[in-house]
């Protein structure tokens, strides 16, 4: 199963995952998840046709509430973890040209 | 005798009967933190004046009969990724080096209420991600047993901050035997609740299905009076569950006539390190002296619980730090030329190499045409996982296995191949894919001198079995401890005579 982690593979993965990896990274990567799926591979021996999936440990279903504020506002103190700021915004690289 | 020398409960009571001040306390911790922590590297800050002004404020409201809990004025460590307000949070990453949040975890607020005092944050492996506390961007925790050897991870800034009395107890956290391992390598007590016990709000996730905050401690009554503190149904996790009861400390009784322990003989096979199981074996038999009914069993799927865990974990890890993209918070790469850019170029320079391996194959199991081959494979192996312990619990109220497979690797030597230090988690994962609670206790030493840890689990919401075996075996240790440096000492005195 592990053939399958090819060039593409990695850099389509590294697409999904927002990661910029060199080409050594990209090796390194490459041989790691491969050996890793290798290993992962083993859940193949048990069979599991006729099992639920088991997302969660006990049986969660969406939690509602009012739609009441309860928290203060905190905008100045989470702005001023930002890395780049305008005003009350967060500033970004341009998105278009 | 040294206050250090005090365990959190005794600490409290000694403040409770003016005996000692919360500011003597705090200070005696931070001096303990100058004098040892160069070396040890427990923290990755320190709030020095926080915890004095603090101090002072909790010492008055002790006075005025406002604060009277057992936890009330004593010093403790959070782990790096547990929000504290106006406190640096960094998870052990570089992408957060200078994040605060501008809030405080359920469980470190619970604590405050309780009167307790913040120290520090405390080291850890990178997002948790890690049984070594090595992959930190801040350098890594050594073992104060022995500084060549690691503490375990991924909470061993907070288990060797409680071994090296650089706190009277700390939060940890644990995904995949976070608490319980480290606890393991450091001697001291740790224990991971049932899921849904304590609440993850603050709790920065790195997989939410299986992440719990728990204590970290000097003994098992310490472990039960931080849960009793810590546990509470919070509307602000949907995951929370409302439980009957909350008086754990109740289960503090040596006696355990009638409880049946299960041993899964699985657990002791070729993996396992002579010394470790020998200690393990001998906890056992403490626990049949006392009245408990011992006996093997087999528990299957053993070996299948590592790789489902960490397809899963990465799953949820891969969506998890989705949000560290150099926008909200903290670390953002330089002279990126688009948005595209900036992402990519701060999560490749923000991310260390663990994690970065985690978010790749959390991406490619979820990714269109392998996500049933891989991540609902696992999540069906959980089912069949979870299956067993219930058959097991059916048998017996406590299942008792080693911590880890040996004692704390030399440094150095567990990064060298991944899928091996994946291995050392063998005995922790599944506790957390079917979401028990379970608890690291000190039941010897190996030849070098390190300690070794017994794991106690049981049945969802049963923390009491696994608190009264605990308090059992930890009575008993310490018995035979006394009589063993009682009988060194008569000999000394023959020998002199």
């Amino acid at each position: 199963m592990a053939d399958i982690i090819t060039d593409e593979m990695i850099d389509y993965v590294s697409i999904l995952a927002k990661l910029e990896l060199t080409p050594a990274e990209k090796e390194q990567a490459k041989n790691d998840m491969a050996k890793m799926l290798d290993y992962v591979d083993m859940l193949n021996e048990l069979d599991t046709s006729g099992t639920e999936p088991m997302y969660h440990v006990f049986p969660v279903s969406n939690v509602f509430r009012e739609d009441v504020v309860v928290n203060g506002d905190d905008s100045e103190g989470m702005l001023k973890n930002a890395p780049e700021r305008k005003d009350n915004f967060y500033k970004v690289p341009r998105t278009v040209d | 005798m040294s206050i250090l020398s005090l365990t959190a409960v005794e600490l409290g009571r000694k403040i409770k009967a003016k005996e000692v001040s919360v500011s003597e306390a705090v200070e005696a911790v931070l001096a303990q933190i100058e004098t040892y922590d160069k070396e040890y590297n427990c923290y990755i800050s320190v709030d020095r004046e926080g915890a004095r002004t603090r101090a002072r404020k909790v010492q008055k409201l002790i006075d005025s009969g406002e604060l009277t809990g057992q936890l009330a004025g004593v010093p403790m460590a959070v782990k790096d990724n547990i929000c504290t307000k106006g406190l640096l949070t960094t998870c052990g990453s570089k992408i957060l080096e200078s994040f605060v949040p501008t809030y405080s975890a359920q469980a470190v607020l619970n604590l405050e209420n309780a009167g307790a005092v913040i120290i520090g944050k405390t080291n850890m492996d990178e997002f948790a991600m890690g049984s070594t506390t090595e992959t930190s961007a801040f350098g890594v925790t050594k073992n104060p047993w022995n500084t060549q050897h690691v503490p375990g991870g991924s909470s061993g800034g907070s288990c060797a901050a409680v071994a090296a009395d650089e706190c009277f107890f700390a939060l940890g956290s644990d995904t995949g035997g976070s608490i319980r391992q480290p606890a393991s390598f450091c001697g001291v007590t740790g224990l991971k609740p049932t899921y849904g016990t304590v609440s993850r709000y603050g709790l920065v996730a790195y997989a939410s299905s299986l992440d719990q905050i728990g204590p970290v401690a000097k003994d098992v009554t310490d472990c039960a009076a931080v849960l009793e503190a810590i546990a509470s149904y919070d509307p602000k996790d949907s995951t929370s569950i409302k439980r009957d009861d909350y008086d754990f400390a109740l289960a503090l009784t040596e006696d355990v006539k009638g409880l049946r322990i299960g041993i899964p003989k699985d657990y002791f096979t070729d993996g396992l390190d002579q010394n470790v199981r020998a200690a393990v074996q001998s906890a056992a038999r403490l626990l049949e002296e006392n009245g408990a009914f011992v006996e093997e069993f087999d528990l299957s799927l053993v070996q299948y619980a590592i790789p489902a865990y960490y397809v899963i974990a990465s799953a949820e890890a891969g969506s998890n730090l989705a949000r560290f993209d150099g926008v909200k918070y903290a670390y953002r790469s330089k002279d990126s030329k688009g948005l595209h850019e900036m992402y990519k170029k701060t999560r490749s320079e923000g991310f260390g190499e663990e994690v970065r391996r985690r978010i790749m194959l959390g991406s490619f199991v979820l990714s269109s045409g392998y996500y049933d081959a891989y991540y609902l494979k696992a999540l069906r192996t959980r089912k069949l996982i979870k299956n067993e312990f219930d058959k097991a619990f059916e048998k017996y109220d406590v299942i008792l296995a080693p911590a880890a497979p040996t004692t704390a690797p030399r440094l150095g030597e567990s990064l060298i191949d991944p899928v091996k230090m994946y291995l050392s988690d063998i005995y922790t994962v599944a506790v957390n894919l079917a979401g028990l609670p379970a608890m690291s206790v000190p039941c010897g030493v190996d030849l070098k001198g390190l300690p070794i840890g017994v794991q106690l689990i049981a049945d969802c919401f049963k923390e009491k079995n696994i608190i009264r075996a605990g308090y059992s075996i930890e009575q008993a240790v310490s018995r035979e401890k006394c009589e063993a440096a009682r009988a060194a000492e008569s000999k000394a005195t023959e020998a002199r005579n």
